[in-house]
């Protein structure tokens, strides 16, 4: 699993990407009660906005870490947002993109780099 | 990810009498009109907003502003010094001054010449007769400057506004927040909604008022800075009571109707066009001696041009304040100010103005939710129903 500093994770098998906000993103949001997703097909550049995730107090941008063209999204999120705040990392995952260049995934954070950069906020 | 909220620099920002204890009891503080206040604790908006709900929460909004009005008076004549004291703001407000009983609480509107509302405030008449000639105003913490000099110009050498902004303004409110306060102040339960007295707290004078801002039973208590610190702390120390931070104060207030200054009304806003027309004095609308008196007379007359409504959102996305409101055949009529998910209901509530012929409960519309347009309908406020206490 690599993390963008805009805390996202990502995790790549083979030109598959499964993407979601890390626990604490989720953390930071509070109690997610909707979460607005792309279509898939949706063709979306690294740093473009990915999501919208709502908490009761505010709407809050998920960016893409990576390019690439989604393929698919978490449809548990519709009927149960709260996965999102019970398993950030696992069940309340956000969308599936099929990966135009792998590079930049290596260019992402390790879970150790994440953790050190989380300790400067 | 990025929140479309920006929590701006602590520095600069003043803390109220409590802040200390908001951080140590975990409140994640962010800018409010100026203040570092807390938006929430560790258990998050939903839980503090049920807990409230359910049980009694304690709010800190000593950022807002508490004043007293003390006029000259003309005798010792207690009813001869509230008439004058009520002279010297009702050409500013909207509404009864002079009618207030003692120990009577009034929710009114500043009002500008066009009839637009400056701040919406609360003023109350002490009970004591000793004290009459005095009165107790409470304005919104992101107006309170403004709003003092306007009445201090207005009153100028007639008497003088004494800001009571140093010390703590704490709400506590829910349906249990009776049964706790009165443990504390046994007096308190004589209250009834929208009344206020003087009530001893070691050594030092409360302003305890029956009144808040969620549509539950609840209380609003000034205390002076020495005591501020130790009220807080006897009411947190009883397991009913969870301190509760603005963000749930937002939804709670959503739920319940209740508009927010510079969301729901500003100064281009009537009290007629946000149905608050229960705040404007009918006595004092037929002297024509009120600001804005011409329009507010017409909208009363032939109805304004935009009513405020209340929305459920019946599909999607939260609609929050600037999301068009559209109808059915896609005319863009009106605009949320105030919008976000309602815990007790569990979907999506607004706030927005639409013309009157969109206006009636039960009307279809559509609200347009990042270029989504999402179906929604005119509902009637509040969302949750009001448990205030009216007395027997």
């Amino acid at each position: 699993m690599r993390f963008s500093k805009d805390h996202e994770w990502v995790n790549l098998d083979g030109s598959e990407a499964t993407i979601g906000i890390t626990a604490y993103a989720a953390g930071q949001l509070g109690d997610i009660v909707f979460v607005d997703l792309p279509a898939a097909g949706k063709a979306v550049k690294s740093g473009d906005g990915l999501a919208v995730v709502e908490s009761v107090k505010a709407a809050s941008d998920v960016f893409s870490p990576l390019t690439g063209e989604v393929t698919g999204v978490n449809p548990a999120l519709a009927d149960n947002p709260e996965t999102v705040n019970d398993a950030p990392e696992a069940g309340g995952w956000f969308v599936k993109l099929k990966v135009a260049n792998p590079a930049e995934f290596d260019q992402l954070m390790d879970r150790d780099a994440y953790e050190a950069f989380l300790r400067t906020l | 990810m990025e929140s479309r909220l920006h929590a701006a620099p602590e520095q600069a920002l003043k803390s109220t009498v409590l802040g200390e204890d908001h951080r140590r009891r975990g409140g994640r503080m962010v800018a409010f009109a100026g203040y570092a206040m807390p938006v929430q604790y560790e258990t998050g908006i939903l839980k503090e907003h049920q807990w409230t709900r359910a049980h009694a929460g304690a709010f800190d909004v000593s950022h807002m502003g508490p004043a007293f009005l003390d006029i000259a008076g003309p005798s010792d004549d207690p009813e001869a010094r509230h008439a004058a004291a009520a002279a010297a703001i009702e050409p500013l407000v909207s509404g009864d001054i002079a009618g207030l009983k003692p120990g009577q609480l009034r929710y009114t509107l500043l009002l500008n010449e066009q009839g637009g509302v400056l701040d919406d405030l609360m003023v109350g008449r002490p009970a004591d007769p000793k004290f009459h000639g005095r009165l107790y105003i409470v304005v919104n913490a992101g107006c309170k400057e403004a709003d003092f000099s306007l009445i201090e110009a207005a009153i100028g050498d007639r008497g003088r506004l004494v800001r009571a902004d140093d010390g703590a303004l704490i709400a506590l409110q829910g349906p249990e927040a009776a049964d706790v306060l009165t443990a504390l102040l046994p007096e308190a339960l004589d209250l009834s909604f929208m009344n206020f007295r003087r009530l001893p707290f070691e050594g030092r004078q409360l302003r305890v008022a029956r009144s808040g801002y969620t549509g539950e039973d609840g209380f609003e208590i000034l205390a002076p800075a020495p005591v501020a610190a130790a009220l807080w702390a006897r009411l947190l120390a009883d397991e009913r009571v969870r301190p509760i931070g603005l963000g749930a104060r937002d939804s709670l207030r959503l739920e319940a109707g209740l508009p927010l200054y510079g969301h729901d009304i500003d100064d281009t806003v009537s009290p007629i066009e946000a149905g608050l027309g229960f705040a404007v004095s009918k006595r004092r609308l037929k002297t024509g001696r009120m600001r804005g008196a011409a329009r507010i007379a017409r909208e009363l007359a032939e109805g304004p041009s935009r009513l405020r409504v209340g929305l459920r959102i019946l599909e999607g996305a939260p609609a929050r304040e600037g999301a068009q409101i559209l109808r059915s055949d896609g005319a863009n009529v009106g605009v949320v100010t105030s919008g976000g998910f309602s815990p007790t209901l569990g979907a999506p509530i607004a706030m927005g103005f639409v013309p009157p012929a969109q206006a009636a409960s039960g009307t279809r519309l559509f609200v347009d939710v990042r270029g989504r347009r999402q179906a929604a309908e005119v509902t009637p406020l509040p969302f949750v129903p009001h448990r205030y206490h009216r007395g027997d």
